[in-house]
């Protein structure tokens, strides 16, 4: 293990994660108000809102990440010239942020639409009698219902969010998954030791995770 | 509920002219937006013809695409065969009433769950090498990956469905003397795969789509061939990455439909694998694809 006892090696081991885990603070948040919205938008009554949220699932659900990413930067960034810092590796973080958020999305509006499934019809049936609007049935009444049977599905979305963090490494930023490879490239008598110390802060991080998602969801999971 | 008429009242002359407005409004900005999109990549030269001339070539398709496409759907079915096996093997082990198996299993699958592809395909492809001393393909190790992680996925998908089997199936089957590894090969296990066949298609559908990170060991398929090398020669890299989009969406679109089908169908029959707790209104409450079981993994 004296990999990871020269600081030089420890210090890249920490900005991994903490790449990592940056790119799954930030992209959670975004695509979670992106998901709903679009979840929204595919139950609205007006067609063409429902039309592009489910274009929009329908094309970023079938794409690989990879190449959502890859067209971040190529396309964004060396094409348009979209530049959000004038820090090179920020730079490619908030590229990184807004593919992994636009595709993330995706999968939350489609977590968050069978959720609204789960509410019970009588529900938005006694909203719509007493006279609520589309926005309030879905605000005040359908939404927070739903809410708690989308926790473990938002769990299990929240969780691949952050392996797929590791995917912005194939557009140059110097996370975990890079770090890793550069130093399984200069200690290949320590091969072994390298992924099981990667691949165990991985599990070590999000096997709790998903273990709290689950106990959050039968805790909020509503008895009917 | 169903999402399609519940959630608002049919819709009067306000509500219809309103309606009428936003589509409009919306509309519009949408529309905006394409042409600004549309500019932006005119001013950068992006739609002049010679870019695009190459896809009208057959050389073109001949050269990158198609064997991309093939290398792409080679690792993916490849991948697919050896998720299955190593599916089922660990989701019986984890079943099994020995703890030595059971416990030894659970930890497998939990621990490839969790860790990322791309650092199972860079640990493959980069250290497996000094470990048993001869170079790893790309082939194999993207294959590899895709097993490690689909796999266990699939393993997971698998004990749900053996244990969404009536109790009575199995009871009745060591009623008639069978043993325990019958019950699970004659009675379970066939019963839980037809009712975990939808979910076994949309776990194919994530399983081509993350083929993709093969392009980050050279692996020569669509991304690679179509996007890297197509552009190397033409120098058209976004068209390329578009065209390819264009491909991958199609054949994931078919596939979930696929799946979307199969669960449609299997609804019908006697039983079914308990998703979330659905009231009995809910006939079209799963997103096409059934994929509660699925992660979106690149």
């Amino acid at each position: 293990m004296d990999v990871f006892t020269d600081p030089k090696n420890f210090d890249a081991f920490v900005s991994g994660f903490l790449w990592i885990l940056k790119l799954t603070g930030a992209s959670a948040v975004c695509a979670l108000v992106l998901g709903v919205l679009l979840a929204a938008m595919r139950v609205s009554p007006v067609p063409v809102l429902r039309g592009f949220g489910a274009a929009w699932v329908n094309i970023f659900r079938n794409t690989p990440l990879t190449l959502v990413i890859f067209f971040c930067y190529f396309g964004l960034f060396v094409t348009l010239g979209l530049s959000l810092s004038d820090d090179l590796e920020l730079n490619i973080y908030w590229l990184g942020v807004i593919g992994l958020s636009i595709y993330t999305a995706a999968f939350v509006c489609e977590a968050v639409r069978s959720g609204i499934n789960t509410v019970p019809t009588g529900q938005a049936e006694a909203a719509r009698a007493i006279g609520l609007s589309f926005a309030q049935t879905l605000r005040i009444v359908v939404l927070p219902q739903a809410a708690r049977s989308v926790v473990a599905p938002l769990g299990s979305v929240l969780i691949a969010l952050c392996k797929n963090a590791t995917i912005v490494g194939t557009i140059g930023l110097m996370e975990s998954s890079n770090v890793m490879k550069d130093l399984i490239n200069s200690y290949g008598n320590a091969v072994i030791p390298i992924f099981l110390v990667f691949a165990g802060t991985f599990a070590a991080l999000l096997i709790p995770t998903g273990y709290f998602f689950g106990w959050l969801a039968n805790k909020l999971a509503v008895k009917r | 509920m169903s999402t399609s008429s519940v959630l608002y009242d049919h819709p009067g002359p306000r509500a219809r002219i309103r309606n009428t407005v936003l589509s409009v409004v919306f509309g519009v900005a949408l529309l905006g937006l394409v042409y600004w999109i549309y500019t932006k990549f005119d001013q950068a030269g992006q739609w002049e013809g010679w870019l695009w001339k190459p896809f009208t070539d057959s050389k073109t398709w001949t050269e990158f695409i198609l064997p991309g496409l093939w290398a792409t759907l080679k690792a993916a079915a490849v991948g697919m065969l050896l998720s299955l096996a190593f599916g089922i093997i660990f989701a019986v082990g984890r079943l099994s009433d020995h703890k030595w198996i059971s416990i030894p299993s659970g930890a497998v699958v939990e621990f490839f769950r969790a860790v990322p592809l791309l650092l199972m395909i860079f640990f493959v492809f980069y250290g497996l090498p000094y470990v048993i001393k001869q170079p790893v393909t790309a082939f194999w190790a993207v294959v590899i990956g895709l097993t490690l992680y689909n796999g266990s996925v699939l393993a997971e998908a698998f004990r749900a469905g053996i244990r969404s089997v009536p109790g009575g199936q199995s009871e009745a089957a060591y009623a008639i003397g069978m043993r325990k590894s019958q019950v699970m090969q004659l009675i379970l296990i066939p019963q839980a795969a037809r009712a975990m066949l939808p979910i076994i298609v949309s776990q194919l559908v994530v399983l081509l789509k993350d083929t993709a990170l093969g392009y980050i060991v050279a692996y020569p398929e669509l991304l690679q061939r179509g996007v890297n090398d197509l552009s190397a020669n033409y120098g058209n890299i976004i068209p390329a990455a578009m065209v390819m989009a264009v491909i991958y969406i199609i054949i994931n679109s078919m596939l979930t439909w696929f799946a979307g089908w199969l669960d449609r169908r299997s609804r019908v029959r006697a039983f079914r694998v308990p998703k979330q707790t659905t009231p009995a209104g809910a006939v079209d409450s799963t997103p096409e694809g059934g994929a509660t079981v699925a992660e979106p993994q690149g």
